[in-house]
């Protein structure tokens, strides 16, 4: 570096500064930053530590630094929540209050029930029904108009509230499909299968119905009913319809008669609210199915 | 061993800059400009439009809201931002337009900061003077004559910035009633945010940080640089007529000097704090000022104007030569302008046409596809769809909805017993699920897929919109 800075001129301009700084004869031009420039930077990372003091910053061994002002996300979000559902009790006072049948008479309930029962039902059961309610094998499609024990508001409301065969609920929809594998003969079974499968309407073997016919009279009437429409009260699928819980195959119904079928929903009256159970009810009947 | 002792700083301190008042031509053009864009400004929200009960009477509005923009009779939804696209794709057209033509002259007249710097300057040179008293106040003790000074200029400049933020927020909101409520002190807690870092903007840029903003601040500077050619007009000087300058030029050979008296008119009124005899720089934004104080002294000397003036690179030969530089037309009509100019009005003939066609109806279909069909107990096959019926007119109005299919079995349902039919408010969306059914074994049921359309019908115009969807069958 040459000690011989300042002012060069070059040809037919003004003069401009130099640094200073000259390698092999390439002298580097002085243009200075503006000083406030220089100030908003200091000003950035006073802010900036300031910053980490204030709010929570560096990562301890069991916690972060927890900052001046007491700053926490969970609580800033304890607070939102409890925001919305102060702004939304006059509603859940409301919805408890009216009658199931009544919900949809009112357009600000209806609404309140329709999109906040979505909720819930993403929340807590879509994962056995489905995102779209269409059900799986052994979980009930809730969109179509087959209901093992009823699709009016008040049986939804029910089976809702004190699930499907609940252990410790005493209201709880309690019956189920006895496996008649220890009570049957296997050649039996095969009969009265084909004749499940004959007032079903599919496929089967014409020769086993007469036989199965009786075997179903004598075991299965009780709760199928005599012509095999099923009865709500006990949980009974109609077996005269298209819509099968766990298929309609020939080798399903016979795994069904033979090991019985006890499906199991939980009580959701001790989990959810009672608003929040109004609210999936509502929004469950009005999916398309609702009776 | 010989240290360099002396470094000369990295950082230089801010260097005040003092404009003159100057009188002429374009200054005459910069004060209309001021007048017409601050007015336009500070009064558009206070334009009063009517568009009928339940809407809002302000004739530009942005309801954030309400997810609505507002203009006199266009009304634009969030699903219509092409429009606001559009127009900023316009105002970066005519930007490049504007700069290939005429230099920076969006920075000269029309950017908010030179207006409001400008605006500023004026009630600077009210309270405490023109340029010398400026630069002798400057350089005075703080006593208390220049403290009076100071709280009045910068109370007034505040003033001017409250009303700066105090106009923006008034496009957001209905402006009269905002009015009452920031002056009764219940206005929401984000219009006095708003107002609180506009007037801090205002205030500060364009009463302290001026120039600073737009040299050292400011994109724009840059990348016009890049859209400049030979024949854009910009701000020069003349060097071979005004050089070898010199003052008292009556006493010297007239004949041996150039025009130049080296009055440093053109430097004192600049509000850059720039000397334009230097030639094109980065700081220069094209204010035009310079020009009217030189031609205001080449007038008294009885010599031809434009010493300083708005010229064209490619003239800068022909004119040393003695020739006459081409016409300023011949400069701004030239392919790469007039290309700008087409595309510009395109684009604009593109937006009003889409503005006049659009209806004020818009249908959607949805289908669900989850589960794509259902099954009922019997057998019917059932799809479900989602209608979505904007209505953007001002009134409420009735639609019938109905289906055409490929096999014409196909059945809607509104669920329940309901007419196929549904009312929709003034402005606003409606949702309705919709059911469509095929019996068993009928086509539609057992075919893969059917094409089907769904239409709706208004009430008082029976002009039917129609919407493509498809119907799902058990086959999959």
């Amino acid at each position: 570096m040459s000690p011989d800075n300042k002012k060069v001129k070059p040809a037919g301009e003004k003069e401009i500064e130099t640094t200073g700084h000259s390698w092999d004869g390439i002298r580097e031009f002085n243009n200075p930053l503006p000083r406030w420039w220089l100030w908003t930077f200091y000003a950035t990372v006073i802010w900036g530590l300031a910053y980490m003091v204030v709010y929570p910053a560096f990562p301890l061994l069991k916690q972060a630094t927890q900052g001046l002002i007491g700053y926490d996300s969970r609580a800033s979000l304890e607070e939102d929540i409890n925001h919305y559902n102060q702004a939304n009790a006059p509603l859940d006072t409301a919805l408890v209050s009216t009658a199931l049948d009544d919900i949809s008479a009112r357009p600000d309930l209806a609404h309140y029930a329709a999109t906040g029962g979505a909720a819930v039902f993403k929340t807590f059961c879509a994962q056995c029904h489905g995102a779209g309610a269409a059900g799986a094998k052994g979980y009930p499609n809730l969109l179509d108009d087959d209901w093992l024990w009823g699709g009016s508001l008040g049986d939804i409301h029910l089976t809702i509230r004190h699930g499907i065969r609940q252990e410790g609920d005493d209201d709880t929809r309690f019956s189920e499909m006895p496996a008649f594998g220890e009570i049957l003969e296997r050649p039996e079974i095969a009969d009265v299968t084909h004749y499940v499968l004959s007032i079903a309407g599919s496929t089967h073997n014409p020769s086993l119905v007469n036989s199965g016919r009786k075997i179903f009279a004598e075991n299965c009437a009780d709760c199928h009913g005599p012509e095999g429409r099923g009865n709500r009260d006990l949980g009974a699928p109609n077996l005269t319809d298209r819509i099968w819980l766990y298929g309609r195959s020939q080798k399903a119904v016979a795994e069904t008669i033979t090991n019985g079928r006890k499906g199991m929903m939980p009580a959701w009256q001790d989990r959810l609210t009672e608003a929040q159970i109004r609210q999936v009810t509502y929004y469950i009947h009005q999916l398309g199915g609702g009776e | 061993m010989t240290r360099k002792l002396s470094t000369p700083s990295l950082y230089a301190a801010h260097e005040p800059v003092f404009p003159r008042r100057v009188k002429g031509r374009f200054r005459t053009l910069k004060w209309w400009i001021m007048g017409v864009t601050l007015g336009i400004y500070y009064l558009t929200p206070w334009i009063r439009f009517d568009r009928g009960p339940d809407m809002p009477d302000q004739a530009v509005l942005v309801d954030l809201a309400g997810r609505r923009f507002f203009m006199f009779w266009i009304e634009i939804w969030p699903h219509e931002f092409y429009f606001v696209a559009g127009l900023l794709i316009m105002a970066g057209i005519g930007l490049f337009l504007f700069t290939s033509a005429l230099g920076r002259v969006w920075c000269g007249y029309a950017c908010p900061q030179t207006v409001w710097t400008d605006l500023f300057i004026l009630v600077e040179r009210w309270i405490d003077g023109d340029r010398n008293a400026r630069i002798r106040l400057w350089n005075r003790k703080w006593d208390l004559g220049k403290i009076a000074k100071r709280f009045v200029k910068w109370s007034l400049w505040l003033l001017i910035g409250v009303l700066t933020g105090g106009a923006w927020v008034f496009y957001f909101a209905d402006a009269p009633s905002l009015a009452t409520s920031l002056l009764a002190g219940t206005a929401p807690p984000v219009a006095w945010a708003s107002i609180g870092v506009l007037t801090a903007t205002t205030f500060v840029f364009g009463g302290f940080m001026r120039e600073q903003v737009c040299t050292y601040m400011c994109p724009w500077p840059r990348i016009q640089a890049a859209m400049m050619d030979e024949d854009t007009l910009t701000i020069g000087y003349r060097f071979w007529r005004g050089e070898p300058r010199a003052r008292h030029q009556r006493q010297l050979d007239a004949e041996a000097h150039g025009d130049c008296v080296d009055c440093n008119a053109c430097f004192n009124v600049c509000p850059m704090g720039i000397d334009i005899r230097d030639g094109q720089q980065l700081q220069c934004i094209t204010c035009a000022l310079c020009i009217d104080a030189c031609d205001d002294v080449m007038r008294r000397l009885g010599k031809p104007r434009g010493l300083i003036d708005y010229m064209a690179l490619s003239d800068e030969a022909n004119e040393k030569a003695g020739g006459k530089p081409r016409p300023a037309w011949r400069h701004i009509f030239r392919p790469r302008t007039i290309l700008y100019t087409v595309i510009w009005s395109l684009i604009g003939v593109a937006l009003v046409y889409g503005l006049f066609v659009r209806s004020d109806l818009e249908f959607s279909v949805a289908p669900v596809r989850n589960p794509v069909f259902v099954t009922l107990a019997d057998g019917t096959i059932r799809n479900i769809y989602e209608l979505r019926l904007r209505n953007k007119s001002p009134g409420v109005k009735s639609f019938t909805i109905g289906i055409d299919s490929e096999f014409s079995d196909l059945e809607l349902s509104l669920g329940g017993n309901r007419q196929p039919s549904v009312t929709v408010a003034a402005d606003s969306t409606y949702l309705q699920r919709v059911y469509v059914l095929a019996s068993p074994e009928s086509l539609s049921a057992s075919t893969a897929t059917t094409s089907i359309t769904f239409w709706v019908a208004g009430k008082d115009d029976a002009r039917k919109h129609f919407v493509k969807s498809i119907f799902n069958g058990e086959k999959q």
